[in-house]
């Protein structure tokens, strides 16, 4: 680097750029830091935001097994235990179409097969989703929807969600039901989960 | 007009429905275990001050790496790492990009608290060029990394085609922003184009721009951060004002056009001729009759988009629902379907009059009145300016790089030949200066 002799004075020298560059400088501090620190301030105590489904507006029309940038999808099925009525005749698990009351892929709605059913007591069976298998597609959740208690849902897995800034799902969804929550309570239950 | 659409919004959330308890939950004689419900929780919010922390580490990196210690090398390296990291690990989400949106769509209302780490990620970088340059893009920024490493075969981009590229990002950016406001939609995380290869899958549309984009990057260098990153043309206002900046050699340059020729970026404006004679008052009365245009400029660009909000409208999917539940009630729904059926089937199924979505499209349709005045205004103001920044005459006495546009990927360090003599205790080399 070249050794330019500075004498003492001229150090302290400012020039009219030099000042109008400072002016502009500080004032671009604080407009950015002016902006970022208000909307900051405005939402405090929310906290990071996450994606999730609004069970109350969701109609399973399958978008979600589709849409989702991670394949399979990062929406799932969750089955709200306390409030499932036990269903002998569960509209979530048997199909429309099907030729006996029995398990069977030819019976079941799920195209999976990811739901479990197990005898209780008579009459009533209980019924688990089997995570790894399920897809998302909400065929189940639209049965129990129609015609029981709506206790199997679509939720967000966070474990699986990667949090996109603009939800893939949630650009195409129909029924204006993905939202974004505080991620201290990252699901829409119904029933506080114990 | 935005507490109205609140109110609308949270009617429908208060009117939304389940299906009611037709099976009440049996009371079994054995005491029946509940199997539980998983929640798995979302990434701890540790994590995304992780992010933070990694971003402002490496933008310090970067403006070390650029300014003092003047090595591409290790520029290329530290590029290369925020490819890794934000790019491949973390899904190319959160980023200072799409950070631009997330600030317009707080500053709409929508309901939307900006979080701490998405503020911070839109304020970090432009802080940094406020004083460093443009090291985020030289350093931290996966996109400009993944760009960087392609350009292999370089074609020259001619010097009005680049000026008038330029401009596109004020125009992106600013359609972006109003579509944010609006809460419509987040066009630039829609239209990403990498961000199908950091999630290795994606829609064909997004798979086919980021090809498209890659292989124009081998020819063109950074074409998506020069010609249409939002996030540029705020950095391109800032770098400006920096208090340090990159300097292609801290000797007295000899204008050998070395560092012009390695610049990809078209970032190194050459000298000015000297002696050039030009009549000074008529350029005065001529650059004063532009400056006047600028009120005129401004008044068409949002007059015309004005014309064109409804068509801007129609993007937001609320405004197509009411329009297709308009068009079911006056009975002509099989003419005219702008919106997918399970839209309706959503409403119907809700239970909800549709009353409720013709205000909340009414409510949205005043708000992209007002943004496509704004918008188009923004326009004209930027073609005012344009035609104004083309009359200013600069002296430039040797090769000097523009801060805006120079994205601090330290070619021309190397290629300066009083650089390469640093060992020799500052004197130039006697070669460079008879050349």
């Amino acid at each position: 680097m070249a050794d330019k002799v500075i004498h003492p004075d001229e150090k302290r020298v400012i020039t009219r750029r030099q000042f109008l560059g400072h002016c502009l400088r500080g004032a671009g501090v604080l407009a950015v830091g002016g902006l970022t620190g208000g909307l900051l301030h405005a939402g405090a105590e929310r906290g990071d935001m996450v994606w999730q489904i609004d069970p109350s507006r969701c109609i399973g029309c399958d978008k979600c097994s589709k849409s989702c940038v991670i394949n399979p999808s990062a929406v799932k099925c969750i089955h709200e235990q306390a409030l499932c009525g036990y269903c002998n005749l569960c509209f979530g698990y048997f199909a429309d179409q099907r030729t006996a009351d029995t398990p069977g892929a030819e019976n079941e709605r799920c195209p999976t097969g990811a739901i479990g059913r197990s005898f209780v007591e008579d009459p009533y069976y209980q019924y688990v989703i089997d995570e790894p298998k399920c897809i998302g597609c909400g065929l189940c959740v639209k049965g129990c929807k129609t015609f029981g208690n709506s206790s199997l849902i679509l939720q967000v897995r966070h474990d699986r969600c990667l949090n996109c800034n603009e939800c893939a799902i949630a650009a195409v969804c129909p029924a204006d039901a993905f939202v974004r929550v505080p991620a201290k309570t990252p699901y829409l239950l119904r029933v506080k989960n114990t | 007009m935005r507490r109205m659409l609140l109110l609308t919004v949270s009617l429908m959330v208060s009117a939304a429905g389940f299906a009611a308890e037709n099976f009440p939950r049996p009371e079994f004689t054995q005491g029946e275990v509940l199997p539980p419900t998983t929640t798995p929780p979302p990434r701890a919010e540790i994590f995304s001050l992780v992010d933070v922390a990694v971003l402002g580490l490496m933008l310090a990196l970067a403006a070390y790496f650029s300014l003092r210690q003047r090595s591409r090398a290790n520029l290329v390296l530290l590029a290369l790492l925020g490819l890794v990291y934000f790019g491949f690990y973390r899904h190319g989400c959160v980023c200072a990009i799409g950070a631009i949106q997330n600030v317009g769509y707080a500053l709409g209302g929508n309901g939307y608290a900006l979080p701490l780490v998405v503020g911070l990620f839109f304020a970090l970088p432009l802080l940094f060029a406020l004083f460093f340059g443009r090291v985020f893009c030289a350093g931290v920024c996966p996109l400009g990394a993944a760009q960087e490493v392609v350009l292999l075969k370089r074609v020259k981009v001619p010097t009005w085609l680049d000026s008038t590229l330029s401009m596109l990002p004020f125009i992106y950016g600013g359609v972006a922003v109003l579509y944010a406001v609006t809460g419509s939609a987040f066009l630039i995380c829609r239209y990403d184009p990498f961000i199908p290869f950091f999630r290795l899958g994606g829609t064909d549309l997004m798979l086919g721009i980021g090809v498209g984009v890659l292989l124009l990057s081998v020819f063109v260098g950074r074409p998506y951060c020069r010609y249409l990153c939002p996030l540029s043309a705020l950095l391109r206002l800032a770098a400006p004002l920096s208090k340090w900046r990159p300097q292609i050699t801290q000797h007295e340059c000899i204008n050998c056009h070395l560092c012009a020729d390695s610049c990809p970026y078209g970032a190194i404006r050459p000298p000015t001729p000297s002696g050039e004679k030009y009549n000074r008052r008529a350029a005065r009365r001529s650059l004063g009759w532009q400056l006047l245009l600028i009120p005129l400029f401004i008044g068409i660009g949002g007059g015309l988009l004005r014309l064109s909000s409804p068509m801007l409208a129609r993007v937001d999917y609320r405004v197509r629902l009411a329009e297709t539940l308009w068009l079911q009630e006056q009975g002509g729904a099989s003419q005219t379907t702008t919106a997918p059926p399970p839209m309706l089937e959503a409403y119907d199924n809700r239970e909800l009059p549709y009353a409720l979505a013709y205000q909340r499209a009414i409510a949205i349709q005043k708000w992209f009145d007002t943004g496509a005045w704004a918008l188009g205004g923004w326009i004209g103001l930027l073609f005012g300016l344009k035609l104004v920044g083309l009359m200013l005459r600069r002296r430039r006495e040797t090769y000097s790089i523009d801060p805006g546009a120079c994205v601090a990927c330290g070619r021309c360090y190397s290629v300066c030949p009083l650089e390469r003599s640093e060992g020799d205790a500052g004197e130039p080399p006697v070669v460079a200066r008879t050349a």
